[in-house]
């Protein structure tokens, strides 16, 4: 990086206009997000019975999409602030990428949220008599809490940044210029103003990563505080931050190769990122394993007789497809990917982090669903499509727009702002040759 | 059964109205002799009607002067959750008696206008092992005194009254489902869309004693009739039911009822060993079982016969 002039690191990294495949990229996007919202319409006019949700299934994809999502959120504390505040340096060209994919995933979370709800129009409730002994209001308030955290946490360090943006205004435009001024007009990259914002952005990390611990664990609360099999576990906790912290980082390997190959950053995404998010990848996917190894070799030796219905459906019943695909794709496979030497260059990286993110989504899919099939007393005097459950065309519409309402965010937030930080990377070049 | 039905309506309206003569006669003036005012405004119809009045002799009035009693003011919201002072509400449910003729489910179901195909009551077939005896088991809403639904509800949409009973406001209901998730005894029903009500049904103002009507995209599920108890009434359940298998009383008052037979709750649940379900999840529900010994019915299971059948 020695050789990289500041000019050449700030003119490779300004955000670039669109091209052809980005184009259609983001208009495919928006065609879900489309269709997504027809369906949602359809849903509000005739009620939640456009699902497959039934008494007793009474949370499906909706709610299994929304775990996934905070899941995905907690990579911006992982990336950001635990390595940061570990004074690890490599992770510096990640950081924004990981912020912005937290604040787009618990953006879309909390959309997810309101279509799950029966009645979405008396939200205020939640404030007018929420009731603090309940973990949705908990959720409720982690979350924003998380949301705000998060967006200052991509705010602060992309300060220096908006400074540069404003002196290219030819390229960049006059509609975009106005935006950077409006955001950042104020940084005049004093020496005080550094230290402040230095400071602040340690605060930051330390405060986010309790509230990414508590957004997680309450919502895995929402689960473990009933009394059902399957989900009544102290394990939960854990289980789900580990668990959020593989598919964030799967995530943020997916989205390195992406943005390396589309915005060709090549000499700041190097191929070292890869070999060293690959080996966190695989410490986080065997940590998971760990933590699933509780969560059913504990109860299955003892097989009670209420999780035995529930164990059996996932080992060797209906469930038992996803269930072992999800196991595999999501931890098995990418360990032994990555784990070698050769399988944490980009390309094989990058499918190893497909694959955990997919396994991911159905793994919340199962910890949702077959725990609701199996209920204490057997389903009884109730039509027969209550007792089954497989989304509707609405719901994985609904569900699919939301997926990629995330990823237009992502889209377009790397449109407008640099996506690697050009100020940092420019600091710690010039530390790098004075070293 | 029908006439009989009829001759009893007959009796009560009589002796509502004979109680309003009662009223009047205390007065001092001839309730039945109209005046000036209401002359003017009502005109005898010259169609006379039979009445009971209070000393046993049968009389007659203009059909004109009569005046319908009206119902019990409906209570407020405030006073739905409060409860009804001084109570609390305990069911008894004898298995011995449960030959599932499910009367207790249609009167329920007709009474709330639930959703077609939703039932607050179920009747579950059950057998705790191989070899022991297979029962039926009625559930209502156990109306728990540590109920799991009302620690989770973040709007405070279902509520634990004091006298004992578990209600939900539709009317404040966010439709998250979290007490869905909650209940152990898999009580709760969802309205999933709106529900095609009769429009005289539809149009009456909502209350959450009452429960009725249903509405789109909030929980609904057992309320133990708060309304009829404000009248002194049973539970539409334990009314409909032929074999007196629901018992509703109040605990303070250590009694339970099926209309014909009054008992002592805790003799009763003492004699016969009386217990609850899951009682090991902490729940203290407020209904109580009666084992199925000494059973009026033999066990037939004509639901997994007609399956059989069919296959």
């Amino acid at each position: 990086m020695e050789s990289l002039a500041k000019q050449k690191i700030t003119e490779d990294l300004l955000p670039q206009k669109f091209g052809k495949p980005g184009k259609i990229w983001v208009g495919v996007l928006l065609g879900f997000c489309a269709i997504g919202i027809i369906a949602y319409c359809q849903q509000l006019s005739k009620g939640l019975v456009v699902t497959a949700m039934r008494d007793y299934v009474s949370w499906g994809i909706y709610i299994s999409n929304f775990v996934f999502f905070v899941a995905i959120s907690l990579v911006g504390s992982l990336i950001t602030a635990v390595l940061r505040l570990s004074d690890v340096h490599w992770s510096t060209p990640l950081t924004r990428i990981a912020e912005i994919i937290a604040v787009s995933a618990i953006t879309c979370a909390s959309i997810i949220i309101v279509v799950d709800m029966g009645r979405p129009e008396r939200f205020y409730n939640l404030f007018l008599h929420g009731r603090l002994q309940s973990p949705i209001v908990w959720d409720v308030i982690v979350i924003t809490t998380y949301f705000f955290v998060s967006i200052l946490l991509l705010y602060f360090p992309l300060l220096p940044d908006l400074a540069i943006l404003t002196k290219y205004k030819e390229r960049t435009g006059a509609r975009l210029h106005k935006l950077y001024s409006f955001l950042g007009s104020f940084w005049k990259n004093t020496p005080s103003q550094i230290h402040i914002g230095e400071r602040a952005i340690n605060i930051l990390s330390v405060t986010i990563i309790p509230i990414a611990f508590a957004i997680h664990t309450v919502t895995s609360w929402l689960f473990a505080t009933t009394y059902r099999p399957g989900w009544d576990s102290t394990n939960f906790g854990a289980y789900f931050i580990s668990g959020a912290f593989l598919v964030g980082a799967g995530g943020v390997v997916v989205a390195m190769f992406v943005f390396r190959k589309a915005y060709k950053l090549e000499n700041y995404i190097k191929e070292e990122h890869f070999d060293k998010m690959g080996k966190v990848l695989v410490l986080l996917a065997l940590l998971y394993l760990y933590f699933n190894v509780n969560e059913f070799l504990v109860p299955a030796f003892k097989m009670k007789k209420s999780e035995e219905e529930h164990l059996l459906g996932l080992f060797t019943g209906e469930f038992a497809m996803v269930f072992w695909f999800a196991i595999t794709t999501a931890m098995i496979i990418p360990i032994l990917i990555l784990i070698f030497k050769k399988g944490r260059k980009p390309l094989p990286a990058f499918v190893a982090g497909v694959l955990v993110v997919i396994g991911s989504w159905f793994k919340r899919y199962l910890i949702v669903t077959p725990t609701l099939l199996h209920p204490f007393l057997p389903m009884q005097d109730v039509p027969e499509n209550y007792k089954h459950y497989f989304p509707t065309w609405q719901e994985w519409v609904i569900a699919m727009g939301s997926l990629a309402g995330a990823l237009l965010i992502i889209t377009l937030f790397a449109r407008i702002f640099p996506i690697i930080p050009i100020q940092e990377t420019i600091t710690e070049t010039e530390q790098h040759e004075k070293d | 059964m029908k006439t009989n039905d009829t001759s009893r309506r007959e009796f009560f309206s009589a002796t509502l109205l004979a109680g309003l003569t009662v009223a009047g006669c205390s007065t001092g003036k001839n309730p039945f002799e109209p005046d000036a005012a209401t002359l003017e405004t009502v005109k005898p119809s010259g169609e006379m009607v039979k009445l009971l009045s209070v000393d046993g002799q049968v009389i007659e009035v203009d059909k004109a002067f009569l005046k319908p009693v009206p119902e019990l003011p409906q209570v407020s919201n405030q006073a739905a959750r409060m409860g009804i002072p001084g109570k609390k509400f305990v069911m008894v449910i004898d298995l011995s008696r449960c030959k599932s003729l499910k009367k207790c489910q249609t009167a329920c179901n007709h009474m709330h206008s639930i959703h077609p195909g939703q039932n607050w009551i179920k009747v579950y077939p059950q057998q705790e092992a191989e070899h022991t005896a297979p029962y039926w088991q009625p559930t209502t809403c156990m109306h728990c005194d540590e109920p799991p639904c009302v620690k989770v509800c973040p709007v405070d949409a279902t509520f634990k009254r004091q006298d004992g009973i578990v209600l939900i406001d539709s009317d404040r209901c966010i439709g998250c489902r979290f007490c869905m998730a909650a209940c152990p005894y898999s009580t709760r029903v969802f309205n999933w869309e709106e529900v095609d009500l009769p429009k005289e049904i539809a149009e009456k103002p909502y209350s959450c004693e009452t429960s009725v009507p249903q509405k789109k995209g909030t929980v609904g599920k057992c309320d133990f009739c708060p309304d009829m108890a404000r009248k002194g009434e049973l539970p539409h359940c334990v009314s409909a039911c032929p074999n007196g298998v629901f018992m509703f009383g109040d605990m303070n008052e250590d009694s339970v009822t099926n209309g014909s037979e009054t008992f002592r709750f805790s003799e009763l649940v003492r004699d016969k060993a009386g217990y609850r379900l899951m009682e090991d999840l902490g729940t203290k529900p407020s209904v109580y079982y009666l084992p199925p010994v000494n059973r009026n019915f033999p066990f037939e299971n004509n639901e997994v016969k007609e399956e059989n059948k069919k296959s």
